[in-house]
């Protein structure tokens, strides 16, 4: 499935804003110090009159995001998920939220395929953070294609966004002529009766390739990427909910407040179907490498066939 | 408008104010009586707004970072016309479009939802860089409780308004001296406010936050002002113009009582009436 080029969708947000900077003259990159592992340098240095450096003081970065999109100006507030969701949370809830401005917040280095940096740079938490604000649209794109797409989207669209971006290089993934972007909208990857697997952000690629691993053994599951966490697209979950008894959420987040969070509350109010969550398991992260973690955690296509092959065993009589 | 007409403006402001926190039985006195002349001197006399077109884009702008007073500005508000006067009395009230804390999607006239204290500074920060990104010559205005210095948020926004030699804003402090839970000195004492603006970039100006006469002329000054921001530190009474509530910190946050709001009218209409015969 996948292919054979990586790029970490860090870097895709970087070319997209450049690319979508040549025609949107009103489209700001704001900065806390961290452009290099950002990527946001890859704007800065097609537009630097219009990439604000804030130095390292998230909370006023979104601030100034806010007072910036009142102006008429669309501000990309960039920074690691970690301080754009964490530590500036009540700012971006009071200053962004709240008033419903039209800011974009690019949250790069989320999960803990961030790696070596470890535990305090490790944010699994971002999603749940994020999702309780009202109003606020969280995008959680899967490769390069998406995410570009991603960052289009957030443009067009008036009002909050938050953009989650990974630190490591992901496949490609989306590169189809129907390929199609909408906020709000899963896509469905591949189909198949016995299990329906919903992924966000890289642990898309990795469901995909636990979905063929396990045809080989004659399970198939229908991979949905879900690349918008908010607005959750309700109606594909109740759907696939009719269809399969057995669901499985795969984020590379705490099983507690994100993806897995949002559709077994879909799921439990509506369908009878079981759903069950891999992500990390409200733990903090350690340093190593992305897919060391990764492994460690049962995000990668091991992870998930392992845990779907254990799903399918508990339930068989 | 002379310093006099400015005088009597803001005693009729006091007087709204006390009223609609007397009918809202809940609000914050001290700080919103602290800061009516310096409220009143901007939309009176400073500051370039039209009530019939709140929205308009060339207009001066006035971020209220000290969110809880409020009262103060909505009693502004709608003297200059922005709503109905006799909204004032729906205050923190079920369906109000005045809100507990300034609220830009409910009230005409606000530019900016705060509350959060040290958030609304950022703000108004990013409105004057974005007025200068953009070529714009409306100028921003960002009023700070003294103890709201405290918030850190400030101090990085300070730094980036004096980095980016933000001339088109003014921040103003509404130095009363007093918080929730005692004076500055007692909980956090910021110590000198104008040295640290003074170290942070910022043109300084200390002024009487009860003096019409130096209010107007440190604005012009803050206007005249190049190549930074000023910060106009106004020194001034909580509770100003209520006897029993000047100076105490008790009345940060609570609602009078009857007999209290009528002692306070009856103190604040005395003064008006000594405004009118002077």
């Amino acid at each position: 499935m996948s292919g054979i080029k990586k790029i970490a969708t860090r870097e895709s947000y970087g070319n997209a804003l450049a690319g979508l900077g040549k025609e949107k003259g009103n489209l700001y990159v704001l900065e806390a110090d961290l452009g290099g592992a950002t990527k946001s340098t890859i704007f800065r240095d097609a537009f630097p009159d219009r990439h604000i450096e804030c130095g390292i003081a998230e909370a006023n970065m979104m601030g100034i995001a806010a007072g910036l999109s009142l102006s008429g100006i669309v501000p990309f507030a960039t920074s690691f998920a970690m301080f754009a969701a964490g530590r500036a949370w009540e700012q971006v809830r009071n200053s962004i939220g709240y008033p419903h401005l039209n800011v974009k917040i690019g949250a790069t280095h989320a999960g803990i395929s961030v790696g070596q940096d470890g535990a305090t740079h490790q944010c699994n938490e971002d999603l749940a953070l994020m999702r309780s604000i009202p109003g606020m649209v969280i995008l959680n794109p899967s490769d390069d294609i998406e995410t570009k797409a991603a960052v289009t989207a957030a443009y067009a669209y008036n009002g909050p966004v938050y953009l989650r971006l990974g630190r490591v290089p992901v496949p490609l993934i989306n590169n189809r002529p129907d390929y199609q972007f909408q906020i709000g909208k899963g896509i469905v990857l591949r189909e198949g009766k016995n299990v329906a697997i919903f992924a966000t952000g890289l642990t898309v690629s990795a469901s995909l390739d636990a979905a063929g691993m396990l045809a080989g053994d004659g399970i198939y599951a229908k991979v949905v990427n879900i690349h918008t966490i908010k607005p959750l697209d309700i109606g594909l979950v109740k759907k696939t909910a009719t269809e399969t008894d057995i669901i499985v959420t795969v984020e590379e987040h705490s099983v507690i407040g994100g993806l897995g969070s949002a559709i077994t509350e879909v799921v439990a109010e509506e369908n009878s179907a079981k759903v069950y969550r891999i992500g990390v398991n409200d733990v903090y992260g350690e340093s190593a490498l992305a897919e060391e973690l990764l492994a460690k955690h049962g995000l990668d296509a091991q992870g998930i066939y392992d845990k779907i092959r254990y799903v399918l065993q508990l339930l068989t009589p | 408008m002379n310093n006099r007409e400015l005088e009597q403006i803001a005693n009729e402001i006091r007087i709204a104010t006390v009223d609609a926190i007397y009918h809202a039985n809940s609000g914050h006195p001290g700080g919103s009586l602290s800061a009516v002349d310096i409220f009143t001197c901007l939309y009176f006399d400073e500051m370039n707004v039209d009530p019939q077109n709140p929205g308009f884009e060339d207009r001066d702008r006035f971020v209220l970072s000290k969110g809880h007073a409020v009262p103060g500005l909505y009693a502004i508000l709608a003297k200059k016309g922005f709503f109905p006067e006799k909204l004032l009395r729906s205050y923190r009230k079920m369906g109000t479009i005045l809100q507990g804390h300034p609220d830009l999607k409910k009230t005409p006239g606000i530019d900016m939802s705060t509350g959060s204290l040290g958030q609304g500074v950022s703000a108004a920060v990013g409105l004057a860089l974005g007025a200068a990104e953009l070529d714009k010559k409306y100028r921003i205005y960002t009023l700070l409780g003294d103890g709201e210095l405290q918030e850190g948020q400030v101090w990085e926004a300070a730094m980036f308004a004096a980095h980016h030699k933000l001339d088109n804003l003014c921040m103003i402090v509404d130095n009363n001296g007093l918080q929730l839970d005692g004076s500055l000195k007692e909980v956090i004492d910021p110590g000198s406010i104008d040295e640290k603006f003074r170290s942070f970039g910022f043109y300084v100006i200390i002024v009487d936050g009860h003096d019409m006469g130096e209010l107007k002329n440190a604005f012009k000054k803050a206007r005249e002002a190049k190549g930074q921001p000023t910060a106009i530190i106004a020194k001034t009474i909580k509770g100003k113009g209520v006897s029993f509530m000047e100076n105490v910190v008790g009345w940060h946050g609570v609602a009078p009582n009857k007999e209290q709001y009528y002692k306070a009218l009856e103190d604040l209409k005395k003064a008006g009436g000594a405004l009118c015969q002077a």
